[in-house]
């Protein structure tokens, strides 16, 4: 056991002191400092510059009304009367001073309509936004021409009331169904992530020990499994550590900004979501974790270079990738019989039964039988890794294939 | 002791290791000769655990060599490997601290072998910055840093000048004058005869040769014998009892098959003239292994 921890805190130290580690721990500080900060940054980059839009009012009616209702809805389009000819407002278009040139006339029934002109015709949002403007008040005219009460219009703009009532009282709410997915979401983003860094990085220790034939010392000190399962914990504490300051440094920023900010967050579910799904959330990602990392650990043993390590955890990818597919899917359809089987198959379990633990209300025993597989799994996975792994370390040769699987187990292999 | 009794190692249909049975005494060195592909490593590694044996039976002082023991043995493999992005000291704390060591304790005997190795510079060096040889010093520490009882040496001067060589010898006598049983494979006869009170010839994963150097010269038979004459001495090539002829500038090299044949040959030279030298000597373990292994291997 004290080797266990000898090989640990080498594994922890040398990963934590490495370059690569400081590096990307930097800049995804950097990016969650931009993230908590996006509305700063994009009102900086926004507010530079307002579209300016030369209007040209033929009914002498229209722009009052239409600048108005613009100013109320954005910032960034800005309606100017032009005091010209239609041709001298084009040319001041084409020669930039405007964005674009919009030109209001009456149809033969006094209904509003209007001609745009612009260099190019790809910003569609501010097409869209002037078109929904003017819509709005072609209806207005529209309808008090044909004698309707303001009050009637009133009431037919008003949106339906529309309530949600789930009869079984233990189901979900609306409410919660909506965090529920922001923190689900969140979750199988995470746990894809960190199976994949951290399940190559220890493919890649394992790799780099053996390539540097380091690895006979090693295993001449202390058995091979322990120092499969220190490095796979030593790699999870790696991974502890890099997420906590992420998550703390993520919180802490979150906490010092404007309510603003902290309401946009809320909507994914942080901070509001009940106390199990963070409970189911922790025990799936450890588990999720040590699966995809024993596999990863038993993988690596078997290749002598490190280039070939990436190739041989490939299949691992393949299968985080298609269970983070099906749970993306599953994230709509929870209830689907296809996302029901998937969550007991132990490779997809942490992800999938999360996302039914999550969004749905899963009997107690499904949940039960599902863990128990997913360890299951583990521990033969564990068994079969310890002993691919006693052989594979010894094992040096160009080729990485499932033959060499075969006689790494041989190789392992105790007569007594 | 270290005791192997019938040993045997099989990777599928190939016999690496064939019923090898070994005595390697205490506080002795002994050597293992053995072509390539003889069977030295994995035999080492049989010895240390790292392999189940297909058969018989390994112990030292009358029990089994397992991981509990990791403290009392040393290892240098074939294969040097070091972690290349680390410093000499952080490698070399880890690696003691797996074979029982406390850290304070790993660093100071570190820096005593440094000195002695006449590299204390390179204590916070990356092993990647360092030449291979002084790599091979590093190792070398790496193996013996914690004192260990037996110490299991794969190769250990291949890839050095001949300074460091010697350096490394001078340290490994000390080892064993200290009470450490040192076993070490070489393809360089001159190393093991130089070194060893015992030794074991491995071909094809069996011993044709074992026991204690002098003994295995003595039953050997053959001996070498130098003839410088100022006549002619090619007579000598058809001499019965002459196993090989070598001329060379001022007489003869031959290898004769017993010291009889010496003793004769002595008196046929008797009135010819002139001898300048007549020296017989013991056959070299080079010779040995040659004819025991084959020319094949060269």
């Amino acid at each position: 056991m004290n080797k266990f921890w000898i090989i640990l805190g080498h594994t922890y130290t040398t990963r934590i002191k490495s370059k690569t580690f400081i590096i990307t721990t930097l800049i995804t500080l950097i990016l969650i400092f931009a993230l908590t900060n996006i509305k700063t940054i994009i009102d900086v980059f926004s507010d530079e510059e307002a579209d300016q839009i030369a209007v040209i009012d033929e009914t002498n009616e229209l722009y009052k009304p239409l600048a108005e209702n613009m100013k109320q809805t954005s910032e960034e389009i800005e309606l100017t009367l032009y005091d010209g000819t239609e041709e001298e407002a084009k040319q001041a278009v084409e020669e930039e001073d405007y964005t674009a040139l919009i030109v209001l006339t009456m149809t033969e029934n006094k209904l509003p309509e209007a001609t745009y002109y612009a260099n190019r015709i790809s910003q569609s949002s501010l097409q869209m936004a002037l078109e929904q403007q003017l819509q709005q008040l072609k209806v207005m005219y529209a309808t008090e021409q044909a004698g309707v009460d303001p009050a009637a219009l009133a009431m037919i703009n008003e949106p339906v009331t529309f309530d949600i009532v789930a009869l079984d009282k233990s189901a979900k709410t609306e409410e919660e169904l909506n965090q529920a997915r922001g923190i689900v979401y969140i979750m199988l983003f995470l746990l894809y992530i960190t199976v994949i860094m951290y399940g190559n990085m220890i493919a890649t220790d394992v790799a780099t020990e053996k390539s540097s034939r380091v690895m006979e010392i090693l295993i001449s000190s202390a058995p091979p499994v322990t120092h499969m399962f220190a490095k796979i914990f030593g790699v999870a504490l790696v991974g502890l550590t890099q997420i906590a300051l992420f998550l703390g440094a993520g919180y802490a920023l979150i906490s010092a900004k404007d309510a603003a900010t902290r309401e946009l967050f809320a909507q994914f579910g942080i901070g509001s979501a009940s106390m199990s799904i963070y409970m189911y959330a922790i025990v799936f990602f450890i588990l999720g974790y040590l699966l995809y990392a024993t596999l990863a650990a038993m993988l690596g043993s078997l290749v002598s270079r490190i280039e070939d390590a990436q190739q041989l955890t490939m299949p691992i990818i393949f299968l985080i990738m298609i269970a983070f597919i099906i749970a993306m899917s599953g994230l709509a359809t929870p209830e689907a019989g296809f996302i029901k089987i998937t969550s007991f198959i132990p490779f997809f379990t942490p992800m999938i039964m999360f996302l039914r633990v999550g969004m749905l209300d899963v009997p107690i025993w499904e949940v039960a039988l599902s863990i128990g597989l997913l360890m299951g799994t583990i521990i033969i996975l564990a068994l079969l890794g310890a002993k691919v792994y006693r052989g594979g370390v010894l094992m040096y040769g160009r080729s990485s294939s499932l033959k060499d699987f075969k006689k790494a187990l041989a190789l392992s292999k105790k007569k007594k | 002791m270290l005791q192997l009794t019938d040993v045997t190692k099989q990777f599928g249909a190939h016999t690496a290791v064939n019923q090898l049975s070994l005595e390697i005494p205490e506080r002795e060195m002994f050597g293992f000769l053995g072509g390539n592909g003889a069977g030295k490593t994995t035999t080492f590694r049989m010895i240390l655990g790292l392999l189940d044996k297909t058969s018989g039976d390994i112990s030292w002082h009358g029990e089994p060599v397992d991981y509990g023991k990791s403290h009392l043995i040393g290892y240098l493999p074939e294969e040097r490997g070091l972690y290349p992005k680390l410093t000499v000291k952080d490698q070399l704390t880890y690696l003691a601290r797996l074979r029982g060591m406390a850290k304070s304790e790993a660093v100071k005997e570190l820096q005593a072998w440094l000195d002695r190795f006449q590299v204390p510079e390179y204590l916070n060096k990356k092993v990647e910055e360092l030449s291979k040889g002084n790599q091979q010093k590093i190792q070398f520490i790496s193996a013996v840093i914690h004192k260990p009882k037996l110490l299991i040496l794969d190769e250990p001067f291949s890839g050095l000048d001949p300074v460091n060589v010697e350096m490394l010898k001078e340290a490994v006598v000390n080892l064993k004058e200290s009470g450490t049983s040192i076993v070490f494979s070489s393809h360089r006869m001159e190393h093991v005869e130089e070194l060893c009170e015992h030794l074991c010839i491995l071909h094809k994963g069996k011993a044709v040769v074992q026991g204690s150097l002098r003994e295995i010269k003595r039953s050997f038979g053959k001996k070498n014998l130098s003839v410088y004459a100022d006549f002619p001495v090619d007579f000598l090539r058809d001499f019965p009892g002459v196993t090989k002829y070598k001329a060379v500038m001022e007489g003869c090299q031959l290898q004769i098959e017993n010291e009889l044949v010496s003793q004769e040959i002595f008196t046929v030279l008797q009135g010819k003239g002139f001898v300048r030298k007549f020296d017989l000597e013991e056959p070299s373990l080079n010779d040995i292994f040659i004819a025991k292994v084959g020319a094949s291997y060269e």
